[in-house]
């Protein structure tokens, strides 16, 4: 195990010859390349998943908080529906199922497919979080909202949602950590991400522990570079005279 | 539109497709349930503890397991274990040790959170009565402790539960994977799939309606 060589990262991912530069030139790849675009891949799949899940999962939040029991009773359904069926199966149903039973998405590439799974699933959790942050507003400021004679979409619009979201922050940046490491599971589907990159790679090489160690190290930075982002954005929309604030 | 086709899932299929995977997830759960509540609240106490020689490697062990994905977790031991041992394991036994090992982190951050709601007071008056540190937490903190995180222990298992289907990264033999081979020996993976995510759903639901239950059951009110 002592006996490191990282030199793999300089190997054409085609034959034995190590690139100098360890980039690959003239249609030669090397595992270095090989791995940047896994985690290009990564990034991709978390980041549209991403906003697929805060879209849905913000509109489902907000339904489970109207006066309304029907949309009440929608929102609640679709959380429970995402939030008991394991991501992997849901990606196995969006993969094997869903372009079975509606011809038209036959064509959708599996990039987008999986997107859609991580997306769904995320939206659930997400869903939790935006009505618990609407929740946690008193109640008089719907009140105060309604009575200045505001509909009840621009009471959510002017007053519930900007107090909301600001308190949601701290948990969404969790989420969407969470959706980094979730996108993993993409590999169940020969996504080229760096889970897919590492099984491969470490399939071909054997340098295991230096392949794990890279792929282990990436995750670590991608998540660690949405927490600051996130903190950024939680720093700035701060409201003055509330708690934390400066 | 193609149609359905569930005529092929017999009991015979089942038992000899699906059961065996059944019961090594649920197996799985069980023991990487029990051996994650002991040891992550092990880690907790570890964290609370006021040697920093404990803390320390307690709360990088639980960080480091957090934010590496589960399925990279997976394959490092299963990487690993044959590494360290110099011999072959299993994918079955890996997963066992590695849920175990992953989910401690998991679970000692509640029994952490637990054992933090235990007020401050049952503590001093452990200790006015003479009780050492020992007795004032197995008789008084973390019965406490347990009761208070119970309902929230038990969601975490349900997760862990679902999570068990990602064993299919190294090829154990789960549920999920009893489905995709019943579906593979009968070309049939969209039926078997479909009946895959019924399970599931069947049995997570059901179980978080139990927490639930049980959540307004024990409640402490004070």
């Amino acid at each position: 195990m002592a006996n490191w060589d990282w030199q793999v990262f300089c190997k054409s991912t085609t034959g034995d010859e190590v690139s100098l530069r360890c980039f690959g030139a003239g249609g030669d790849t090397t595992y270095l390349d090989w791995i940047l675009s896994a985690w290009g891949w990564t990034l991709s799949v978390a980041l549209l998943a991403l906003i697929v899940a805060l879209v849905l999962g913000s509109l489902m939040g907000i339904l489970r908080t109207t006066p309304h029991r029907k949309l009440v009773m929608l929102g609640n359904a679709w959380t429970e529906l995402f939030r008991n069926i394991p991501l992997l199966v849901q990606i196995f149903l969006w993969y094997h199922v869903i372009p079975a039973l509606v011809p038209p998405l036959k064509g959708v590439p599996s990039f987008m497919l999986v997107v859609f799974a991580l997306g769904f699933f995320t939206s659930a959790r997400i869903s939790e979080q935006v009505k618990a942050g609407i929740q946690a507003l008193p109640r008089g400021q719907r009140y105060a909202g309604l009575a200045m004679g505001l509909t009840l979409p621009q009471t959510y619009r002017y007053v519930l949602l900007p107090m909301a979201f600001r308190i949601v922050i701290p948990p969404l940046t969790s989420e969407a950590m969470n959706i980094i490491k979730n996108s993993s599971a993409a590999f169940a589907v020969s996504i080229a991400e760096l889970t897919m990159f590492a099984m491969q790679a470490q399939e071909e090489t054997s340098r295991g522990v230096e392949i794990y160690l890279a792929v282990t190290g990436l995750y670590f930075v991608s998540a660690f570079a949405l927490n600051r982002i996130a903190l950024v954005i939680e720093t700035r929309t701060r409201v003055p005279g509330m708690i934390g604030a400066k | 539109m193609m149609s359905l086709d569930f005529s092929f899932l017999t009991w015979g299929v089942i038992q000899s497709f699906v059961l065996k995977g059944f019961f090594f997830s649920v197996q799985l759960t069980l023991v990487a349930m029990v051996g994650g509540i002991l040891l992550g609240t092990l880690l907790a106490l570890m964290r609370l503890s006021s040697k920093p020689w404990l803390v320390t490697p307690a709360a990088a062990y639980v960080n480091t397991m957090r934010s590496i994905p589960l399925v990279m977790v997976i394959l490092w031991f299963f990487l690993l274990i044959p590494l360290l041992l110099g011999r072959t394991l299993g994918a079955e036994y890996s997963a066992v040790i590695t849920f175990t090992l992953f989910e401690a982190a998991y679970y000692s951050e509640i029994m952490r959170a637990g054992i933090q709601s235990v007020p401050r007071g049952q503590v001093h008056a452990a200790y006015a009565v003479g009780m050492t540190y020992p007795q004032t937490m197995q008789l008084i903190v973390l019965p406490q402790a347990f009761r208070n995180m119970l309902p929230v222990l038990m969601t975490q298992t349900i997760i862990l539960f679902q999570d068990t289907s990602l064993v299919y990264a190294i090829g154990a033999y789960d549920l999920l994977k009893g489905f995709d081979i019943a579906g593979k020996n009968f070309n049939r993976p969209v039926e078997t799939t479909l009946v895959a995510t019924v399970v599931y759903f069947a049995i997570c639901f059901s179980l978080s309606m139990l927490v639930r239950r049980l959540q307004a059951k024990i409640q402490i009110i004070r």
